[in-house]
Parts: structure tokens; C-alpha cells; sequence
């Protein structure tokens, strides 16, 4: 790796770590991961009622121990923690357009695709770091409830783990370049970020529940969104479905994850061929 | 002269958008080593569509561009240039400090260049300030600093001054007027005709994207006339057009401005005198830059 690129890579980490919108969004689902994935389901369980749900106290516990980490860790990923690396891709592009300094940048030294790779290398850590850190906080809340409660410490193999870990990081990766890619499309933020978020919680929920029962062509889309297919992917993984938005199981594992890189491939593709032809006004 | 000492040159340099905007058209200009060039042209003449493309941010739709010997955008000429293209774009959530610090990494410049560059525009004390915070003349100095930071050759400058007050400009004007000594190049595009004047050693005049003029400041101004008042101004005409060494003389405003050297004022005033014409005045007259430059972008008044 040249020195340029690697220049360019801790001046995008640089650029990324100290923009607040960063440490927000990364906060805003860290909090959402453990008030829906842990604080709510053990408020549930402490108030001793079944959940419709979720099912009996002792089900809602169970859900809640090491053994569950993998899921509670990534249950969220296809549509939560996706929203927010949607934004993360499209906040850390667009904003250069907004600002004018991709001008800045281009007229210093890297080549337009040295600085293209060094923003996604730079992102890629980013998503990295937050897939890391939500699976070691629901770790320690794992452990702590287990503790509390007197419950078993059984955590997931180390197999289980690498596969959970590569899963969530696969889903988000997907998410943030297509912000990525719409950022570049559209040269700004905000239209990314809006047309991004309608298609990932609105037209995608649109087909699946309402025009896939109804028409096969549908049914066929349904099966090669990228929503579903995180979803299925976390379904595949963790054998479960029930109770988190986004979690279905339309189609296998491996599908999933060939579907996701495909998408991650084709966002990257197209977004660096954008930016490689088009005039930097 | 040698192609070596070209540091810009540009043949048939054409950006059009669509079909129905040529924004640049057929330019070729050439920028020497250790020149000064002024590069002016009325708003939407095509100066920043020239630079942009220079710096390989714009792709030209036809025509070839060449900067240190190099093709526009290559790493290896952007690295001796320095540019500064339209406002100044920092990231406003870092301060002045830190965006130069981004920009080194990116340009390799090492970073001990970035106190010393911000000495020479004045922003050590507001340094460590975020950008948002600066004012427009402190955003333009940035921007200016920015450009130093790799100790270019080159140095590319895009209407340095645009929207600061008297006092930010003239700080600009002294910070050029600096830049454009020793051995550093600048490619300057501007309004500012009497700075283009001063600190310019050659200039371009851009008018509808096409070069209309080119040359040091003293041809584009053309020759220095003399401008002479008398009674009666018939019979004054009459004499001095039959005169040696004069190429013409017109009246105009109520004066009679003759094309010949300067240094037959003596004897034109001797010849009207003699011949009994009162002479109220007689003075050289030279054109300024400025009317010249209306005169070639169609704005004279």
C-alpha cells in the first residue's frame, strides 16, 4: 500500500472520528440495541406477564442470556442498525458535495479512485467498529443479567460468533454503500438519505405485505431486495424469526449472503464509476 | 521557446454542456515559468471552467491541456500546484489547524509546513478555531494557505479577493503581490484590473470562452497617445495630421487625441503655437487596463 493511500485513509478515519454526526448515529443505535434488544424484554420479564410475543417470563429470559447473543446482536442489523449506516454512507459522502470540498481534495494529489477506495476503507472500519462494539455491549448485558438472575453462562461458539459478527458486518457494509452510492448519484445528503430510508422501511415493507401475496412477479422481487435478504440472513443464522421487524425468512443463508455482496459489489461499482466520469462542479 | 518553460499550455481547449452551452472554446494559452498571469474575463466568460479543467476537475469536451508537462488532474503535477478555485471549502465541524492537517496527508506535504503557511496569512491565533467560525477574509486566507502547504510551483488562484471588504482585499492584494516574486508561477483569475496592472507580467482576456487578447499589460493597452485642446480645433487637426510621424489624429470629447510618439509633444505644440492656434493643453494619454478590457469583452460604456 503507498504511503498516498494510506495518507489518505487516516485522513478520511480523521475526517470520520471527529465528525459528531458519526458518534451520534453510532450512540443512537447502540441505545436502541439495548433498550429493544435487552432493557424492554427484561422490563417484560421483571413484570412477570407473558408477552404475546415474546411468550412466558421464562421464554423472555432465555432470550436474553449469552447463549442469544448472536441474535440480539444482529436481529436489529437489517433494518435498524441499517437505517443508521444508510445514513453513515450518505452523511459521510454527501456532505462533501454540500461543502464543496471534494474540490478541496481532488486538487491536492489522490487520483479519484484512491480517494474513493480511502473513504470506503475508512467506512468499512467504521462499520467494523460499531458491529464491535454492539456485540461486546450485549455481551456485558448478557453477562450481567445472567448474573443477576443466577442463569447458565453459555455462550455461542466461536464458530457461531465469527458467522454472527461477518453477518451483521456484511448487512451494514450493504446499507452504507448504497448511502454511499446515492450520495454520489445525487451529489448531496439529504435526497439519499430520504430516498434511502423510504425504500429500506417503507416500499420494501410495501412489497413484502402487500403486493407479494398478490402477484408472483412480486413474490420474485420480494426475494432479491436487499431488506429481505438481510433479514434472511440473520433468520438463517440465528434459526429464529419471531418479534424483531425486519427478521423473516424468505429465503436461504447463502442466498442472503450472495445477495447482500452483490448489492455491496454493484453500490461500489456504480458509485465509482459516477465518480470517476462525472465533472467535479 | 523551450516547451520545458511552459508550465500551462492549452490547445483548442473546448468544454461544452449539452448542445446548447459552449462554456470554453478553441482556448490555447500558455502560462511561462516564473510569470505572473492574469486571466481575466467577465462573469460566465469561462476563467473557472478554464481552471477546473486545468485541474483535472472538469473533463474537456475537446482539445488538450498540459500543466508541468503533465496531463490535467495527475498526481504528480498536482502535487507542485497549489490551487485555490472559487470559495474556499473546508469542513467546518474541524478547525483551521486540522483541515490543513487533512490536507497535507492528502497532498504529502509534511507537516511542519502548516505553522509556517499560517504565519504568512496571519491565522496562528485562529488556528485552533473552528472553520465555521472564521470570517470571509479568514476563509480566503485559509484557502490561500491551503494552496502553500506543498510549496508549489505552480500556484493557481481563482478570484482570491471575491467578497471580502477593502481592508481583506488589500491584505490579498500585498499577500499576491508577495507570492508572485522569486521563482513561483501564478495563474490569477480576477476582477481587478489595477492589480492585474500592477503585479501581472502577462494577461489573457477570456470573453465568451474564447481568448480575445494576450500579451504583457503594455500591449494590451496599446500604444500611448497624446490628447491636446485648442481653439480652434479644425485648423489644430488640420496641422497635426500633416505632421511627420503622426499616424492620425481625431477629435473626440472636445480634444484632439493624436496616434504618435509621445516625444513629438514639443514640436506639436511649437507647430500649433506658431501658426497662431492657442494651446490649452497638451498631456500623454494612456489607456488603462480597464478600458482596454471593456473594449475587448464588448462592455465598453
Amino acid at each position: 500500500m503507498s504511503s498516498g493511500f494510506t495518507n489518505s485513509i487516516i485522513a478520511e478515519m480523521d475526517k470520520l472520528v471527529r465528525q459528531p454526526a458519526t458518534w451520534i448515529l453510532a450512540a443512537i443505535w447502540l441505545a436502541l440495541n439495548q433498550v429493544f434488544s435487552y432493557l424492554i424484554p427484561y422490563a417484560s420479564y421483571t413484570s412477570g406477564e407473558s408477552s404475546p410475543v415474546a411468550g412466558p417470563p421464562g421464554r423472555i429470559l432465555s432470550s436474553l442470556l449469552p447463549e442469544n447473543l448472536v441474535f440480539n446482536s444482529i436481529s436489529g442489523f437489517p433494518v435498524f442498525a441499517g437505517a443508521i449506516a444508510l445514513i453513515l454512507g450518505a452523511l459521510s459522502v454527501g456532505s462533501e458535495y454540500g461543502w464543496g470540498t471534494l474540490k478541496t481534495t481532488l486538487t491536492q494529489r489522490p487520483r479519484r479512485m484512491s480517494l474513493y477506495a480511502s473513504k470506503l476503507a475508512a467506512l468499512a472500519v467504521a462499520v467494523l467498529a460499531i458491529v464491535a462494539v454492539t456485540f461486546a455491549l450485549n455481551a456485558l448485558t448478557s453477562y450481567v443479567i445472567a448474573s443477576v438472575e443466577s442463569e447458565a453462562m453459555d455462550w455461542p461458539s466461536l464458530e457461531n460468533l465469527v458467522r454472527g459478527f461477518a453477518a451483521g458486518f456484511l448487512i451494514a457494509a450493504m446499507w452504507c454503500l448504497m448511502g454511499v452510492s446515492l450520495a454520489i448519484l445525487f451529489r448531496s445528503t439529504a435526497l439519499p438519505i430520504g430516498l434511502g430510508l423510504v425504500w429500506a422501511l417503507v416500499i420494501e415493507n410495501l412489497i413484502r405485505s402487500v403486493a407479494a401475496p398478490l402477484l408472483d412477479f412480486a413474490e420474485t422481487i420480494e426475494k432479491a431486495m436487499p431488506g429481505v435478504n438481510a433479514g434472511s440472513l440473520v433468520a438463517a443464522l440465528s434459526g429464529q424469526t419471531g418479534g424483531t421487524p425486519g427478521v423473516i425468512s424468505a429465503v436461504d443463508g447463502t442466498q442472503a449472503a450472495l445477495v447482500l455482496s452483490a448489492y455491496a459489489a454493484a453500490f461500489t461499482l456504480i458509485a465509482g464509476f459516477v465518480l470517476q466520469r462525472r465533472d467535479v462542479t | 521557446m523551450d516547451k520545458r518553460e511552459y508550465l500551462v499550455e492549452t490547445r483548442d481547449l473546448t468544454k461544452r454542456y449539452g448542445r446548447r452551452i459552449t462554456a470554453v472554446e478553441g482556448l490555447g494559452l500558455t502560462v511561462r515559468r516564473g510569470e505572473v498571469y492574469g486571466f481575466l474575463g467577465p462573469n460566465g466568460a469561462g476563467k473557472t471552467t478554464t481552471l477546473r479543467m486545468l485541474l483535472g476537475l472538469i473533463r474537456p469536451t475537446s482539445g488538450t491541456a498540459s500543466v508541468l508537462g503533465r496531463a490535467p488532474g495527475d498526481p504528480e503535477s498536482l502535487a507542485r500546484v497549489g490551487a485555490l478555485i472559487e470559495s474556499p471549502a473546508f469542513y467546518p465541524y474541524l478547525s483551521g489547524w486540522r483541515n490543513l492537517r487533512i490536507i497535507a496527508r492528502y497532498a504529502g506535504a509534511p507537516k511542519k509546513r502548516i505553522e509556517a503557511a499560517l504565519d504568512s496569512v496571519e491565522l496562528t491565533d485562529r488556528a485552533g478555531d473552528k472553520f465555521r467560525t472564521y470570517s470571509l477574509g479568514m476563509k480566503q486566507r485559509l484557502g490561500v494557505t491551503a494552496a502553500l502547504l506543498k510549496d508549489p510551483e505552480l500556484l493557481i488562484l481563482d478570484e482570491p479577493t471575491n467578497g471580502l471588504d477593502p481592508a481583506g482585499m488589500a491584505d490579498m492584494r500585498d499577500l499576491i503581490r508577495k507570492l508572485g516574486q522569486g521563482e513561483r508561477t501564478v495563474l490569477l483569475s480576477s476582477h481587478l484590473l489595477g492589480e492585474v496592472e500592477q503585479i501581472c507580467d502577462r494577461v489573457g482576456v477570456i470573453q465568451n470562452g474564447k481568448l480575445v487578447a494576450e500579451g504583457t499589460v503594455e500591449e494590451l493597452r496599446g500604444r500611448t497617445k497624446l490628447l491636446v485642446r485648442a481653439s480652434p480645433m479644425d485648423r489644430a487637426r488640420q496641422l497635426v495630421k500633416e505632421m511627420h510621424g503622426v499616424e492620425q489624429a481625431q477629435v473626440s470629447d472636445g480634444a484632439l487625441v493624436v496616434a504618435a510618439d509621445t516625444a513629438l509633444a514639443g514640436e506639436i505644440s511649437r507647430l500649433l503655437v506658431t501658426s497662431g492656434v492657442v494651446v490649452s493643453e497638451i498631456r500623454p494619454l494612456e489607456r488603462s487596463l480597464e478600458e482596454t478590457f471593456l473594449q475587448l469583452t464588448g462592455q465598453e460604456h
